[in-house]
């Protein structure tokens, strides 16, 4: 394939300021260039190897399985280096920076673990870092936010709105606004104006590739069910695309229903499936009001917390490849505390909605469940809740 | 008279005068509040402005520096709706052109058609959405040249050649050319290399160029036409001054009325 998507049936698009269109055509012409270039492509593969630890393992949980009455697999992407997915794209989008001698790397981050990623990847590879934040996601994850210090990035904290995951979207965007002529932004979801919904698919696809093959290994099948947790869509784009043709295999999205879908504090846009619209230059499902005034999403997991979503996965919704649901913040925190207990894993709150789904949801001949991150950061946030409903 | 015309009237009419060019100060439509905001269109119409810029306040303005932002934000929380802030510049169009400014999502969540048609019915000439490039802007385009409306696009200083060419020949009412790569807001100076972005717009456009982003005294707006911009915007620093000043319409006014004065 040798064109970069713009649109998934009528989702994507550009729908950025003018400032920024040659900056996303450069952005598309390098990544078109570099995927197709054995140099870079080797060169993330030893590193995704020798320094992320790649491929992760998938484990038959088997307690995890007995309590829910079917086979569950777990893709262990909290394995990583930096303990989640995220790592997988921001080392790409660097080494894409540094081919496009860009050598100042912006991020937003709302559970801290793009940012620390992207903080990661600018350490490695000497590039100078900043990550926006919100600043209730900096109380939320305060360990990711000393992390991120750690490793040479400047926190920027960002006070607009509810101070969570689509402010700090909207700030890296104004940044970029800025300083386009110097500064690549790494996104760190599958959401964005084009090229990023594709470029962020393709680096998030080892996660699939690793699991079908690994599956098939183990078991000789392919899953029944693969399911994993959507909030922008990155974990979730990627384990799903290497199934999208096997018709068998069904995809599920799980998104946060929060204190659930009908009070309206959620974070399932996909789920609801209401008017789609422009959030952060694409067209794709989001939250919004009558009058097309972005509404403000609510989940447990920072992570999660955004009213928007990856336009592939609308596309894959209305097309009816995947379908989405979504589970509470209070089955997420059941699922959080059962994984740590069952499998002495304790899983990211964001992973703990798809273990819940999974579990809720029998029977099944085999679920793939993708474990995006480890739960580590979410220690503070969940023992408070736990402590409160105990 | 169709948008248009009327916005090219606007431009002619400043220039016969002698002016060095026409001044289109922006606004936040509903913003402190929705009847002085009204007031401060009116101010602007009575201090000299040739046109005005109508924004409509947006929760999520990607293109908007943090006065703006916080601006839309207020509105909002005011109540300020779509129908709301049109119906203020209905009375504003009645004393000069309005072109509104507004981000596409709001125009999607009514629909592209009847949004133009709400244009029409508000009396406005034109439109800017700074989030709809070329690229995405034929439905757009369409819906406004049906009905006369100018649908006026930007360009940036980073905006290649070839790029220009295109955007300068969809243009409608007038050229928005971006003064600076960044977001709307004040500026202690402006960029060097003005001269070369206005000659640069207007060697490739038959509509008038007008400059926009960080223009805030009347020594940047005379700078902007003496580079050779047919308008000048200015947006941010009456933005502040609507949220700062006891009396915001006075205030804005005698802004707006030193910058007509650089420009006369």
């Amino acid at each position: 394939m040798s064109v970069v998507e713009h649109r998934f049936g009528p989702y994507g698009g550009q729908y950025v300021p003018e400032s920024l269109m040659p900056a996303l055509l450069e952005l598309e012409q390098a990544w078109v260039a570099a995927r197709e270039d054995p140099g870079y492509r080797g060169e993330l593969d030893a590193l995704l190897r020798d320094y992320v630890g790649r491929p992760t393992p998938l484990y038959h949980a088997q307690r995890l399985s007995e309590a829910a009455g079917h086979p569950i697999h777990l893709k262990r992407e909290d394995l990583n280096h930096t303990g989640a997915h995220k790592i997988n794209n921001a080392l790409g989008q660097a080494l894409l920076a540094r081919r496009m001698d860009k050598h100042r790397i912006i991020a937003e981050t709302g559970a801290g673990q793009h940012g620390v990623a992207t903080a990661t990847a600018c350490a490695l590879l000497d590039l100078e870092c900043v990550v926006y934040m919100g600043t209730e996601d900096m109380r939320r994850q305060k360990p990711n936010v000393e992390r991120m210090g750690l490793l040479g990035a400047r926190v920027e904290p960002v006070e607009a709105g509810a101070r969570t995951l689509k402010e700090a979207v909207s700030a890296a965007i104004r940044d970029w606004v800025t300083n386009v002529e110097t500064t690549h932004y790494i996104i760190g979801s599958c959401v964005g104006p084009a090229p990023y919904p594709a470029l962020v698919r393709d680096l998030q696809r080892v996660i699939g590739d690793e699991a079908r093959a690994q599956l098939l290994e183990h078991t000789g099948r392919l899953p029944q069910r693969v399911i994993a947790c959507v909030g922008g869509g990155s974990n979730s784009i990627g384990v799903f695309t290497p199934f999208v043709a096997d018709a068998t295999v069904e995809l599920v999205g799980v998104e946060a229903a929060g204190a659930g879908i009908e009070t309206g504090r959620h974070g399932a846009p996909l789920t609801v499936a209401g008017i789609p619209g422009v959030l952060h230059g694409a067209f794709s499902a989001l939250m919004q009001d009558e009058d097309g005034q972005i509404l403000e999403a609510h989940s447990i997991s920072a992570g999660l917390d955004y009213p928007g979503s990856g336009p592939e996965h609308a596309w894959l919704r209305d097309s009816g490849r995947a379908r989405y649901v979504a589970v509470t913040d209070d089955q997420a925190l059941e699922a959080f505390a059962r994984t740590s207990r069952l499998e002495g894993i304790i899983p990211a709150l964001e992973s703990s909605h798809a273990l819940a789904w999974a579990h809720a949801n029998s029977p099944s001949e085999l679920d793939l469940v993708c474990l995006s991150g480890r739960g580590d950061k979410d220690l503070a946030e969940a023992l408070e809740h736990l402590a409160r409903r105990a | 008279m169709t948008g248009i015309e009327r916005i090219a009237e606007a431009f002619a009419s400043s220039a016969a005068d002698g002016r060095r060019a026409a001044l289109m100060p922006y606004m936040m439509g509903g913003f402190p509040d929705l009847e002085t905001s009204r007031a401060i269109g009116l101010a602007y119409a009575d201090a000299g402005a040739d046109l005005v810029e109508l924004g409509i306040p947006f929760s999520d303005p990607l293109a908007d520096g943090p006065v703006i932002h916080a601006a839309a934000t207020a509105a909002l929380r005011a109540g300020a709706s779509m129908e709301a802030v049109l119906g203020v510049g209905a009375s504003i169009a009645e004393r000069v052109p309005v072109v509104v400014m507004c981000y596409a999502n709001l125009i999607f969540a009514r629909g592209v058609e009847r949004f133009a048609d709400a244009l029409v019915a508000a009396g406005a000439s034109g439109l800017i959405v700074p989030d709809l490039p070329l690229e995405e802007a034929p439905e757009m385009m369409t819906a406004c040249d049906e009905r006369g409306l100018a649908l006026v696009p930007l360009v940036a200083p980073t905006t290649p050649i070839d790029r220009l060419e295109r955007i300068g020949r969809q243009a409608r009412g007038f050229l928005y050319t971006v003064s600076l790569t960044g977001t709307t807001g004040e500026r202690s100076g402006l960029d060097g290399g003005l001269d070369e972005i206005v000659a640069r717009a207007r060697a490739h456009t038959e509509v008038p160029v007008a400059v926009g982003f960080g223009i805030a005294t009347p020594e940047q707006a005379a700078a902007a036409a003496e580079a050779g911009a047919q308008g000048v915007i200015v947006g941010s620093r009456l933005v502040r001054a609507a949220a700062e000043a006891g009396d915001p319409a006075s205030e804005v006014g005698e802004i707006v009325r030193s910058l007509a004065t650089a420009l006369a």
